[in-house]
C-alpha cells in the first residue's frame, strides 16, 4: 500500500485550489495539489469575461467601494447568502485583484481621454480622468449598480490561472497531474486524507494530510447541455457527500447563463451585453427592455434566462433543429471592440459557428453554467461537520451566493477564498489538533475498499451500463430541475433518478485494458454524479417558493417567511437511495440588508415576520452614527473584521477617498 | 469554417493511431472507425462517439471542448491543431488522428504536455520576479494601457504543446525550449514587473537548447492555435540576446 504524507492535500488544481495551495506553501507548510489534468487547463481557465473588484478606477465605476459591491452581491443572491461571507469576500476582492496584479496578470487599464462606449444600445462618448491613467480598468456585468468587472479582454481566467499556475511553481508546490480522489479518508468526525487513483496507471495511493481541501469546482455535467468543461462532474464533492457525515448546502441553486451558443453549449461571455450586446428574437426585436425596463439585458443571470425562457415559451425563439434559441447581437459594438474585448467569442464563433460575431448574430439559448450549492462550511472554510475538511471555490457554500451568483463574482471569489481560507487552514495546521493519529490499518481499509469496489466493477459481472443511465440522468436534470420547476415534474424526476441509481449499483464494465480504462472511470463517477442529481432534485422538489435561479412555477414567489434557508443534505447511509435533507435557518436579526426587493425581476414576495422589525432597528442604529463614516455604519449593522485573517483586515485605498 | 463546403450525408473514416503503453503487449497500429458525419460535428464529438459505440477503452482528453484550454492538441490529418474546434466539415472524409510527438505518449492520443511544460517552466523561471512586495491594500502600480494589451497579447499561450510537435528543432534537441518557452521569455521581458534584465534572460536561453537553436522553419508559427506572433518575437528575441552576448 502507498501512503503519502503532507501537511495540506488540496484536491483540484483550479484558481482556488492553486491559491490555497501557494497560501498555505507561503505559512511554511507542505502540500501537493491533485489535478484531473494539467492545472493550467482547469476549468477556471475558461472565465472569459472578468472578475468583480471594487476598485472605483474607472468614471463609470467612480464611486463605487465594499458597500456597494455588498449591495448588489445580497440581492443578486436573492437574499439566501451569507451576508457575513458577503462582506468578507468584497472586502477581500480588491487585495486579491492588486495580488494578481503584482503577480503579472495583464489587468486592462484606465486611459485617460475620451472613449467611445455602447449603453442600451447607443454609442456614448466616456471620458476618463487623467488621474486613473494607468490604473485597473473595469467593465459593465449584470445586477452591478457599478461597472466594476476588471478583465483581461476576455480571457481572465486564463489569464489569472497562468499567473497563479506560475507562482505554484516559483513556490515549488508539486502538482500531482491525472490523479483523481476516489474517497476521503475519515474516522470519528475527522478527515485524514484521500484515496486516489491514478489516471495514467490505475494504481490507487493514500495521501495523508492534517488538512485536506476540496477545490473541484462546480457539479453541471450531471445537465446535458453546459457550459462547463467536461471534467465539472462533481467528483469532489460528492466524495464529501459519501463520507455521510460532511454536509452539502443548497445544491438545488443551479444557474443557468443566459448566452450559450446553439448547440454547442459553449458560453459566451456576459462582458458581451456588459459591453452593450443585446438580445433579439424571431423577429430582431429588442426584447429585454419589455421584461425588465430598468436593467434589459443586464438584470441578474437568473432573471434574464428565465425571461429568455418565457419569451420563447411565447412562440418568439428562433427554430433549429436543436431547438429554439434566440440571438445575441454584439454587431452593434463595432469590428474593432469585438475584436480586441472579445477576442475568445470571435474565436468561439468562428470555430464553432462559422460566423463573425462583427458581422453575423449569435445564437444563443440558457444553458447550465455555474452551482452555487456545494460542500456546507464555515466562514473559514471548513465542514461545519468532519473537521480537517475544508473546501473552497465553487466546490464550496461557504456561502456568499445563495440562490444566485452574480457575474464576474465567481473567479473573484476563487482567489479570495483560498486566500483566507489558507490562511485558516495554515492555522489548523499549527494546532497540535490537526495532528494525524491514525492507524495504517484503517488507511488499508479505505484504500481496500475503494479497490474491491473497482474491481467489482470490471469482474463482477454486473449487467449495466453507464452511458445510457448517465444520459437519462442528464435529460432528467436539464427537463425536469432545470430553469423553470414544478412539483409533478420534480417528483417524476427524484423517483427516475433513484431508480438510476438503483441501476448504477449492477454497473459492470466490458474494458479490461490496463491504465486508466476509460469506461472504468465512467462507471465508478456515475453513482457519485447520480447522488448529487438527487440531492440536487429532492432538494427543488422541497424548496416550494422561488428563489435566485431555482424558480417553481407553482410556488412563484419568493417566500421569506417559510424559507429563508439554507438546504442542508447529508447521504448518512450508502445503501439508501435517498439524501438526508435538513435546514438551517437564515437570520433575519443578523442582517446588514434585510429582506426586500432586488431591483429587478418581479417584484413579488412574502415578508419574513422579522424584516420590518430590523429595518427599524437598522434605522435607529445608524441614526447614533456619524452618517460621513460608511465603515463605522457598515461596523454598527454587522461587524465582520473579526472573522478575517489579520492580514486581510486594512481598508482598501482607492483613487478617491469616500465617503 | 463553413459547414456548407461539406458534402451532404458523408460517411466518415476516422483512422486513430493506437497505442497502450500500460499493457506490455500492445503493439502501436492504426483503427479504423466509421461514422455518419452531421452538421455541427467536431472532433470532440466523433471522438466520443467513437469511444461510446467502438472502442470504450480508447484515451483521450478533451476538458474545455472550447478552445480555450489547450488540453486536446493532437495530429490531424498530419497537421497539430485542437481537436475540439476542429470541425469536421473542415476536413476530407478521410481522417487520421495521432497523438503529438515528442511527449510522453500515455495512451492512444493522450500525451502528457503537463510533466513537458512545467520543466520548461521550472528551468526558464517563468514568473515575475518582483523584487518587492505588492502592498495589497495600496493603489497598485500604474501600467500604460496599451502595454498592458501587449503583454495579454503574448499571454494568450495556452500550452497546448503544437508548437513543439511541428519544431524541427525539437526532434533534434530534447531540451530545445521551444516556441511556447521563448514566448514567455518574450512575455516576461516585456513585462515590468518583472525586474530581470536582457542578462538575465541571456543566462536562460542564450543557447542552442534557447533561441540560438532554433533554425526560422516556423512551423510553430504556421500551427499555433492562438495565432501568437512566434515569428516576430522570436526574431526579436534573437537579436537582443545577440547583443547581450
Amino acid at each position: 500500500m502507498k501512503i503519502v504524507y503532507t501537511d495540506v492535500l488540496v484536491i483540484g488544481g483550479g484558481l482556488a485550489g492553486l491559491r490555497t495551495a501557494v497560501g498555505v506553501k507561503q505559512r511554511g507548510f507542505d502540500t501537493i495539489v491533485l489535478s484531473l489534468v494539467p492545472a493550467k487547463r482547469s476549468h477556471s481557465a475558461a472565465a472569459q469575461g472578468g472578475m468583480q473588484a471594487s476598485l472605483g478606477n474607472s468614471t463609470m465605476g467612480l464611486g463605487d467601494n465594499e458597500d456597494v459591491h455588498f449591495e448588489d452581491t445580497v440581492k443578486g443572491s436573492d437574499w439566501g447568502c451569507d451576508q457575513r461571507v458577503a462582506r468578507m469576500f468584497t472586502h477581500v476582492a480588491p487585495k486579491a485583484i492588486r495580488e494578481l496584479a503584482g503577480w503579472g496578470v495583464p489587468w486592462n487599464r484606465v486611459k485617460q481621454g475620451e472613449r467611445e462606449a455602447v449603453i442600451n444600445a447607443e454609442r456614448v462618448v466616456i471620458t476618463e480622468s487623467a488621474k486613473a491613467h494607468g490604473l485597473i480598468t473595469a467593465r459593465d456585468f449584470g445586477g452591478t449598480k457599478k461597472w466594476r468587472t476588471c478583465y483581461t479582454s476576455d480571457g481572465t481566467g486564463h489569464a489569472m490561472l497562468f499567473a497563479l499556475g506560475d507562482q505554484t511553481i516559483a513556490n515549488g508546490i508539486p502538482v500531482m497531474e491525472r490523479m483523481e480522489a476516489l474517497a476521503l479518508i475519515h474516522e470519528g468526525g475527522r478527515c485524514y486524507g484521500a484515496v486516489v487513483r491514478s489516471l495514467v496507471t490505475g494504481e490507487l495511493t493514500a495521501f495523508l494530510a492534517r488538512a485536506t481541501t476540496i477545490a473541484t469546482g462546480g457539479y453541471g455535467r450531471i445537465y446535458k447541455v453546459s457550459t462547463n468543461a467536461v471534467i465539472c462532474e462533481g467528483t469532489g464533492t460528492a466524495i464529501a457527500l459519501e463520507t455521510g457525515v460532511a454536509e452539502l448546502g443548497n445544491m438545488e441553486a443551479v444557474q443557468f447563463h443566459p448566452t450559450a451558443i446553439v448547440p454547442a453549449g459553449i458560453l459566451t461571455t456576459e462582458g458581451c451585453r456588459g459591453d452593450g450586446g443585446i438580445l433579439r428574437d424571431v423577429n430582431g426585436h429588442r426584447f429585454m427592455p419589455d421584461y425588465e425596463p430598468e436593467k434589459r439585458e443586464l438584470a441578474s443571470r437568473d432573471v434574464v434566462s428565465r425571461r429568455m425562457t418565457e419569451h420563447m415559451r411565447k412562440g418568439q425563439g428562433v427554430k433549429s433543429p436543436y431547438g429554439d434559441h434566440l440571438w445575441l447581437d454584439i454587431t452593434v459594438l463595432g469590428r474593432e471592440h469585438v475584436h480586441k474585448n472579445l477576442r475568445e467569442v470571435t474565436d468561439i464563433c468562428r470555430y464553432f459557428l462559422g460566423i463573425d460575431p462583427a458581422d453575423s448574430w449569435i445564437p444563443v439559448r440558457p444553458t447550465q453554467h455555474y452551482s452555487m450549492g456545494g460542500i456546507r462550511t464555515d466562514h473559514r472554510g471548513e465542514s461545519s461537520t468532519l473537521k480537517g475538511l475544508f473546501a473552497c471555490g465553487e466546490a464550496a457554500c461557504w456561502d456568499m451566493h445563495g440562490f444566485n451568483r452574480l457575474g464576474g463574482n465567481s473567479v473573484a471569489e476563487t482567489v479570495v477564498a483560498g486566500m483566507i481560507v489558507a490562511e485558516f487552514i495554515a492555522d489548523y495546521c499549527a494546532a497540535p489538533e490537526s495532528d494525524i493519529n491514525i492507524s495504517t490499518g484503517l488507511v488499508r481499509d479505505f484504500v481496500e475498499r475503494e479497490q474491491a469496489g473497482l474491481d467489482r466493477l470490471v469482474s463482477g459481472g454486473g449487467s449495466e451500463q453507464a452511458g445510457p443511465i448517465r444520459q437519462r440522468m442528464e435529460e432528467i436534470m436539464i427537463d425536469q430541475v432545470g430553469i423553470f420547476r414544478s412539483g409533478p415534474e420534480l417528483d417524476r424526476a427524484v423517483d427516475e433518478l433513484r431508480d438510476l441509481l438503483s441501476r448504477s449499483r449492477n454497473l459492470g464494465v466490458g474494458s479490461r485494458a490496463p491504465g486508466p480504462n476509460p469506461e472504468l472511470i465512467a462507471a465508478y463517477r456515475l453513482p457519485k454524479m447520480l447522488k448529487l442529481a438527487l440531492c440536487a432534485a429532492v432538494g427543488a422538489r422541497e424548496r416550494t417558493e422561488s428563489r435566485g435561479a431555482h424558480f417553481r412555477e407553482d410556488f412563484p414567489q419568493r417566500n421569506d417567511r417559510d424559507w429563508l434557508k439554507r438546504s442542508i443534505t447529508t447521504w448518512p447511509d450508502a445503501g439508501t437511495d435517498l439524501p438526508k435533507l435538513d435546514y438551517e435557518a437564515i437570520a433575519v436579526a443578523d442582517m446588514e440588508l434585510p429582506p426586500g426587493f432586488r431591483g429587478y425581476g418581479t417584484r413579488n414576495h412574502i415578508d419574513h415576520p422579522d424584516s420590518a422589525g430590523r429595518h427599524a432597528e437598522i434605522e435607529k442604529i445608524l441614526q447614533a452614527v456619524d452618517p460621513d463614516d460608511r465603515h463605522a455604519r457598515q461596523a454598527a449593522l454587522m461587524p465582520f473584521d473579526d472573522l478575517l485573517p489579520e492580514k486581510y483586515r486594512p481598508r482598501n485605498q482607492r483613487l478617491e477617498a469616500q465617503a | 469554417m463553413s459547414s456548407e463546403t461539406r458534402a451532404p450525408g458523408r460517411t466518415l473514416t476516422i483512422k486513430v493511431l493506437r497505442h497502450n503503453p500500460a499493457d506490455p503487449d500492445n503493439q502501436p497500429q492504426w483503427a479504423s472507425f466509421e461514422l455518419e458525419e452531421y452538421e455541427g460535428m467536431t472532433l470532440f464529438i466523433a471522438l466520443n462517439e467513437i469511444r461510446d459505440r467502438y472502442a470504450p477503452d480508447l484515451q483521450y482528453d478533451f476538458v474545455c471542448r472550447a478552445g480555450i484550454c489547450g488540453s486536446c492538441g493532437m495530429v490531424v490529418n498530419g497537421r497539430p491543431g485542437l481537436a475540439c474546434r476542429t470541425l469536421t466539415s473542415t476536413l476530407p472524409s478521410e481522417i487520421s488522428l495521432a497523438p503529438l510527438p515528442l511527449f510522453k505518449l500515455i495512451g492512444d492520443l493522450s500525451v502528457d504536455t503537463g510533466a513537458w511544460m512545467r520543466g520548461m517552466s521550472e528551468r526558464l523561471e517563468t514568473w515575475v520576479h518582483e523584487q518587492t512586495e505588492t502592498d495589497l491594500h495600496a493603489l497598485e502600480a500604474r501600467m500604460e494601457p496599451e502595454l498592458a494589451e501587449d503583454i495579454y497579447e503574448l499571454d494568450r499561450c495556452i500550452e497546448c504543446g503544437c508548437c513543439i510537435a511541428a519544431c524541427g528543432t525539437a526532434r533534434m534537441r530534447e531540451d530545445f525550449v521551444g516556441a511556447v518557452g521563448l514566448n514567455k521569455i518574450a512575455r516576461f521581458r516585456l513585462d515590468p514587473r518583472d525586474q530581470r534584465s536582457d542578462g538575465d534572460f541571456y543566462d536562460l536561453i542564450g543557447d542552442d537548447d534557447g533561441v540560438f537553436g532554433c533554425m526560422s522553419l516556423l512551423g510553430c508559427h504556421d500551427v499555433c492555435p492562438k495565432e501568437l506572433p512566434l515569428q516576430t518575437q522570436i526574431a526579436f528575441l534573437r537579436r537582443k540576446m545577440v547583443t547581450v552576448s
